[in-house]
């Protein structure tokens, strides 16, 4: 009763909230096109029947949520999972790269960060080209590597996973500094007068101090992953995924085809990151964390 | 009226009663921190020799250099001038050889270990055997009446657990010298009571020399063997005072005239540091 009042109360007030909006918007979005087509069909319908013909349009400027759950429930349902026109396929297509891409970011994320903290001259040199990396659109960069690539003939998941790391390698790295700096220096004491040799300090004083940090920033990366791995299905005809699920809505006019593959992307995100959660909660209990 | 301790040469201080090698012998020691506002003399020419098994306590109001002297002896600070020997090595090769056990002003247990870990950390370190730890876990804790609380988290224990077992960390590796630093200043009267004298009992039974930060009258006389008084800008060492109470000591050695008689003489050693300066 207690999580009812405290969550579910707000956040579906607001889903309410926000489906009564998205409904109203759909007639001011899909009205003018509507009475456009009445008027040529020399109908005059009643409102009622006019707002419902704004929530019906096969190509609508902005679907309404029943048909987005339509097309949801239709490719994802009643379709065989390894179809094509099937979510399910195109978003383990980009959830393969992510996971890929993602792995790949946290690990260059954590290497850079000891590297950071252990080498006064790596915080010097490498710190500033990182934040540097970052100011760099993605969009812009994005179908550049996945067309170099492809001219070498490497395509598919690689230039996806390599999009998705560059992405998620940065909040790990920052996340990590922050945490393998975060012990007090009381700890850091302690272990010297222990006369602890450099890996120990690390290994049982920082690493353990750190895993908030990298679990928080994680998260973060784990989305931004995600979000990589899209965009670089935008480009160059990519065949599958939730990036050429959208393109090839965009394509054809498929705004309700587009709607439902944002559905699912968000869907995907919020998998992750709740996985990233499950993992860090995991931890965090093992680690004798005190029960919130 | 400064001149009790410092400005005398190491030869002439008190002997040790044992007349074993002294555990720390400190000779016109000096240090000057710079910070951004210039030099500051945190330790001046401190003379000071503490033998084996004594109880020394260090008081003094804050910024008089009794937490640096601990740790320089502990070799977190370096001295900028004069010699300081513990077990008869410079603080480097006392701190290399794992010559003491530090307990500072907070706990510090690492949260993510048990307390049956945190005991574990420094034996884990040393490469101490698996086996050989869990009986110095068992021994150590059971020392500090914390037997029965291996498995406990420390954010699970009241905040005078927490500084036994940071205690019993600090005994676990069998350092003849342990440093505490205001080890009791977080905790309430009632609580810090109990453990001064359960702090006193296991000093009779191991017979490990103690050096004690504080900033009580009470727990000073009440603990130690000898008292040094510390009055700061710059920190120096105002008076030594050998305190004659019986090892063995009752709370209410506290209302025995002898014990007024040693806590007046420390409350006028603070107050002459003062009146020097302000």
């Amino acid at each position: 009763m207690d999580s009812f009042q405290s969550k579910i109360v707000p956040v579906g007030t607001l889903l309410a909230i926000l489906v009564v909006a998205w409904y109203a918007f759909a007639v001011v979005l899909n009205g003018p096109f509507q009475r456009d087509l009445d008027r040529r069909a020399g109908e005059t319908p009643g409102q009622l029947e006019f707002l419902m013909r704004t929530w019906s349009q096969p190509k609508p400027t902005l679907p309404a949520p029943h048909q987005v759950a339509q097309n949801f429930y239709k490719s994802t349902f009643t379709v065989k999972p390894w179809s094509n026109r099937s979510l399910i396929y195109h978003a383990w297509v980009t959830l393969s790269s992510t996971f890929v891409g993602f792995a790949f970011g946290a690990a260059l994320g954590i290497l850079i960060a000891v590297g950071i903290v252990h080498f006064a001259s790596l915080d010097r040199s490498l710190m500033p080209w990182i934040i540097t990396s970052q100011t760099i659109p993605i969009l812009a960069i994005a179908p550049m590597v996945v067309v170099v690539f492809a001219s070498i003939g490497i395509t598919g998941l690689f230039p996806k996973a390599l999009i998705s790391t560059y992405l998620s390698f940065f909040p790990v790295a920052v996340g990590m500094v922050k945490g393998l700096r975060s012990p007090e220096v009381m700890h850091l004491d302690l272990m010297r007068t222990y006369n602890a040799t450099r890996p120990q300090v690390f290994w049982k004083l920082r690493v353990p101090a750190s895993l908030p940090f990298l679990f928080a920033s994680m998260k973060v990366a784990v989305a931004a992953s995600l979000v990589g791995a899209i965009v670089a299905e935008l480009p160059t005809g990519a065949v599958a995924g939730i990036g050429a699920k959208l393109l090839n809505g965009a394509y054809y006019s498929q705004t309700i085809d587009i709607w439902a593959a944002l559905v699912a992307g968000s869907l995907v995100a919020v998998m992750l990151v709740a996985l990233v959660g499950l993992a860090g909660r995991i931890t965090d209990y093992a680690m004798g964390g005190r029960p919130a | 009226m400064n001149a009790i301790a410092s400005h005398k040469p190491a030869p002439a201080l008190p002997v040790t009663q044992s007349g074993v090698a002294d555990v720390v012998a400190a000779s016109k020691l000096g240090l000057v921190f710079n910070t951004n506002d210039g030099p500051v003399q945190a330790l001046s020419n401190v003379d000071l020799t503490i033998g084996k098994g004594e109880f020394v306590s260090f008081i003094g109001p804050s910024g008089c250099g009794k937490t640096t002297l601990l740790r320089v002896i502990a070799d977190l600070e370096k001295p900028t001038s004069g010699t300081i020997m513990v077990n008869g090595m410079t603080p480097e090769q006392a701190r290399e050889r794992r010559a003491y056990g530090y307990v500072f002003q907070a706990a510090a247990l690492f949260p993510w270990r048990t307390i049956a870990d945190n005991v574990a950390l420094p034996l884990e370190i040393m490469g101490i055997s698996k086996a050989e730890r869990a009986e110095r876990i068992r021994r150590t804790l059971e020392l500090v009446n914390l037997a029965g609380f291996e498995k406990k988290y420390p954010w699970q224990l009241s905040g005078g657990m927490q500084q036994r077992a940071s205690i019993a960390r600090a005994l676990a590796f069998d350092a003849d010298l342990l440093l505490m630093d205001e080890p009791f200043g977080a905790l309430d009267e009632i609580v810090r009571d109990h453990l001064n004298q359960q702090l006193l009992e296991l000093w009779a039974r191991t017979n490990k020399t103690i050096c004690f930060v504080t900033h009580s009258i009470p727990e000073a006389v009440y603990l130690s063997t000898r008292i040094v008084v510390m009055s700061p800008r710059p920190g120096r060492v105002t008076d030594i005072i050998d305190t004659n109470l019986p090892r063995e000591r009752p709370l209410d050695v506290r209302e025995s005239p002898e014990f007024l008689a040693i806590a007046a003489r420390v409350r006028d050693g603070l107050k002459a540091g003062h009146s020097y300066e302000d």
